[in-house]
């Protein structure tokens, strides 16, 4: 068995136009941030990507969207990030907006072999137009599909040559269900180590679900905000 | 005062009244913005967990991290004691819309639609009016709702309102207004409280 690949260009050397594509993190937190380049780099285009976010401007994801490479997306949140919000308004990209938890409960079915669920949110609002709702113990309930993807980038804290994984802290957010629910599932570590290093019983993502692994280099762990309590 | 003080004033009584809600051993999920303030206002002597699906706090003794699936089903399996958000519009029915302006802005629902269909309890912190002086407690919501009859209670510089059957009733008027002076703010029909009294500070 052998998963591990030098860098992220050769773990993308086969990801094609059109693609769709799952990236962990959550804004800038958790994200495969070698892969994220590595596509810019590539040019590939196209693409439909799913992800929580796109990043903010100018980093992470906000670079793939600068490039063009977007023609769809799916997430839950455009918050400050103004391109996003200005290509959407002006029709530029094509975006679905889900609910965060439907979004991740998604990603989460179609990796677990669940083509569709029900959830009680969106009920009554936009999101739940034109699909199937049902009474389930006199409350209504809007179904919603599974979601699967052609790749899906992951980052982790560490991963050993196998490819099982452990995030850090809030760093975990979608890689989890991302890691699940695509074909190829590419993880980007920040330390690769010897398979039986990790404690079996702390492996949050088991190997079984990554196809190709390497490495991770130069990682800026960009902050969004940061908030300090006031001295008083 | 100025108006920038103005502004961090009411929002620090919104904030206030909301930290009095809370009680010992609440799991509690506070928003974006405003709402995110609450947590510097726990009473005394309590303990209360903050759960969040978004933006990290300040990790303390006791604290677990999650993926996102499980943040949800937390949120949706209804362990969620209290969400607190802001709101750019609520109606009498107790919906409420805060996540787009057709043609204007798009900031997307992230976890607002799950938290508001399956909290136990929907508190809404906002301002009374907008920055134009226009109601935002509507008859009937204009934007796209984030939740549909989903909200309990709404907390403003003005008033406490609750979200019964029979419409908004105001429970408390912030110091000097009278009802009529919160009315005039508002554009749904308010019901004096049976025990109407001065917002607690």
């Amino acid at each position: 068995m052998n998963k591990v690949v030098a860098n992220a260009d050769e773990a993308i050397h086969d990801l094609a136009d059109g693609a769709t594509l799952m990236i962990g993190g959550f804004g800038l937190c958790g994200i495969p941030e070698n892969l994220i380049r590595a596509l810019v780099r590539r040019g590939t285009k196209n693409l439909t990507t799913i992800s929580n976010n796109v990043g903010v401007d100018g980093y992470g994801m906000g670079l793939l969207l600068a490039a063009g490479q977007i023609r769809r997306h799916f997430g839950s949140y455009v918050g400050e990030n103004r391109l996003l919000e200005q290509m959407v308004l002006e029709k530029k990209i094509d975006l679905e907006l889900v609910p965060q938890g439907t979004f991740s409960e998604r990603i989460r079915a179609g990796g677990a072999g669940i083509p569709a669920f029900f959830t009680p949110t969106g009920v009554g609002t936009l999101v739940a137009e034109n699909k199937e709702t049902r009474e389930f113990d006199g409350r209504t309930y809007v179904m919603e599909r599974g979601l699967k993807a052609d790749f899906a980038f992951v980052r982790a804290w560490k991963g050993d040559k196998w490819g099982n994984l452990v995030y850090r802290k809030t760093a975990r957010n979608f890689n989890p269900m991302m890691a699940t629910a695509a074909k190829i599932t590419i993880a980007e570590v920040e330390h690769l180590v010897e398979v039986g290093e990790l404690d079996p019983d702390l492996v949050h993502t088991p190997s079984i679900y990554v196809q190709r692994i390497f490495q991770g280099e130069m990682y800026e762990r960009r902050i969004e905000r940061r908030t300090l309590r006031q001295s008083k | 005062m100025t108006k920038a003080a103005k502004d961090i004033d009411k929002r620090e009584r919104i904030v206030k009244r909301v930290a009095a809600e809370l009680r010992d051993g609440f799991y509690v999920n506070l928003g974006i913005g405003m709402p995110t303030l609450v947590a510097n206002h726990v009473p005394r002597g309590i303990n209360v967990v903050l759960q969040s699906e978004k933006e990290t706090i300040t990790e303390m003794p006791g604290t677990s991290y999650f993926s996102s699936a499980d943040s949800f089903a937390m949120i949706r399996g209804g362990h969620i004691d209290l969400s607190v958000l802001g709101a750019m519009e609520v109606d009498e029915e107790g919906s409420l819309a805060n996540w787009m302006i057709p043609g204007k802005m798009v900031k997307g629902m992230g976890g607002a639609m799950d938290l508001v269909a399956s909290a136990r309890r929907v508190v809404v912190a906002m301002e009374h009016s907008t920055r134009e002086g226009q109601p935002k407690i509507l008859k009937k919501c204009t934007l796209p709702l984030t939740g549909s009859r989903v909200v309990d209670t709404i907390v403003t510089e003005m008033a406490y309102i609750v979200v019964t059957p029979a419409g908004l009733v105001l429970e408390e008027i912030a110091p000097g207004l009278t009802f009529d002076d919160v009315q005039h703010a508002t554009e749904a029909r308010l019901i004096a409280g049976p025990n109407l009294k001065t917002m607690a500070q």
